[in-house]
């Protein structure tokens, strides 16, 4: 089943609204790429430490949150060192860690439910030509659909390792695709006759 | 939008997550592993068209944005948009925009050929166009250098366009999307 990157706790920074908390990264993220100095960034990352800590995460989430960036950060910071000096190089990376962090602490302490009610909430004060409901479908569908193409993929691939083509993308991509796209036509027409339309 | 729009749409968001999960094929002449998510991206465009195939994209990011784990890697949550290769992520929609636009235009006559060389303007100029700037602005490398370090992993998209290209055109034949009337 899916997962997701939430981590459960019932700190204040769990329990405030998505909307607010998307708020506060959007102006840390722009004021530590506006207001660039040293002293800003220190700032920036004692308040990423704080957050995490508020939120009773440790530094291990901290690292996870950076983890997958790590490898281009290296190469950013041997670029940086060659064409600047250390300093810069420095900088720059721990930029991106306070960003990374940061961003990081976000989506810790939010569950992808809270999120989408408060795309639902907000798509609700949308005005009328905004579709909303076929939005709020779209997102919903998704969720059903994962699963689903996952072990359609696996009968593919089962089939196809039978004719010795299972590491040909081709043959396992074409079936896979003529079947969701049938599968399109079945949805769709079931989903009418419940009209939701 | 009719509601098999919407069901396709979400279907190859859906597609596009599944493709995260497909272990990378390695070549033994390339560095770097090659993930099979970006062919979800051609393959929006390619198959769904402009309009579906950049709204499943979009899809796909805001699911990634509330924290669901759909990139390779298992990567998701908001850091991603904030790395330095994020603008690789952003250029996702337009690369699938421009790859359904192209395929629309060029519908009538599709080739394998001309499949191919669709899928390497929306999915490697494009996306190329989009993610390297990127890297300048966020990292302040100059351009010249961020695009060399991005050269390693053109081979890959260039084998990715090709899988692509015969995937639409086998699709086509097959199953065509496009070419009813929207």
């Amino acid at each position: 089943m899916l997962t997701e990157l939430y981590i459960p706790g019932d700190s204040p920074l769990h329990s405030a609204r998505p909307a607010w908390k998307l708020a506060a990264l959007f102006a840390f993220c722009s004021t530590v790429f506006i207001v660039a100095h040293p002293l800003t960034l220190v700032i920036a990352l004692v308040l990423a430490a704080v957050g995490y800590m508020m939120a009773g995460l440790n530094a291990s989430h901290a690292f996870a949150a950076i983890r997958p960036a790590l490898f281009v950060l290296a190469i950013i910071f041997a670029v940086q060192i060659w064409l600047a000096d250390l300093g810069t190089a420095t900088y720059v990376t721990l930029r991106f860690v306070a960003l990374l962090a940061a961003a990081g602490l976000v989506t810790y302490t939010t569950t992808a439910s809270a999120f989408t009610d408060g795309i639902l909430a907000l798509l609700s004060k949308a005005p009328a030509w905004v579709p909303r409901d076929k939005i709020a479908l779209a997102m919903s569908l998704v969720w059903r659909f994962i699963p689903m193409i996952r072990s359609q993929f696996e009968e593919v691939r089962e089939a196809q390792r039978a004719r010795g083509l299972d590491r040909n993308m081709v043959a396992l991509l074409v079936p896979l695709i003529v079947r969701i796209l049938k599968n399109a036509d079945e949805i769709a027409e079931a989903i009418e006759a419940r009209s939701l339309d | 939008m009719t509601t098999r729009d919407i069901v396709l749409i979400a279907l190859f968001t859906a597609l596009t997550a599944v493709l995260a999960v497909v272990p990378p094929i390695t070549f033994p002449v390339l560095p770097v592993p090659i993930t099979a998510q970006s062919l979800g991206v051609m393959l929006a465009g390619g198959i769904l068209g402009a309009k579906r195939g950049a709204l499943s994209l979009i899809l796909l990011l805001v699911l990634v944005a509330i924290g669901l784990p759909l990139l390779a890697g298992g990567r998701g949550g908001f850091s991603v948009f904030f790395g330095a290769t994020a603008g690789f992520l952003f250029g996702w929609v337009i690369a699938a925009f421009a790859i359904g636009w192209m395929t629309e235009k060029f519908w009538n006559g599709l080739s394998f050929v001309s499949a191919t060389l669709i899928c390497v303007a929306g999915g490697i100029v494009v996306m190329y166009a989009i993610g390297i700037p990127w890297i300048t602005f966020s990292a302040g490398v100059p351009i010249g250098k961020a695009f060399i370090g991005s050269v390693t992993y053109i081979p890959g998209d260039i084998v990715k366009a090709l899988i692509a290209a015969g995937v639409m055109v086998t699709v086509k034949r097959t199953y065509p999307i496009i070419g009813q009337a929207a």
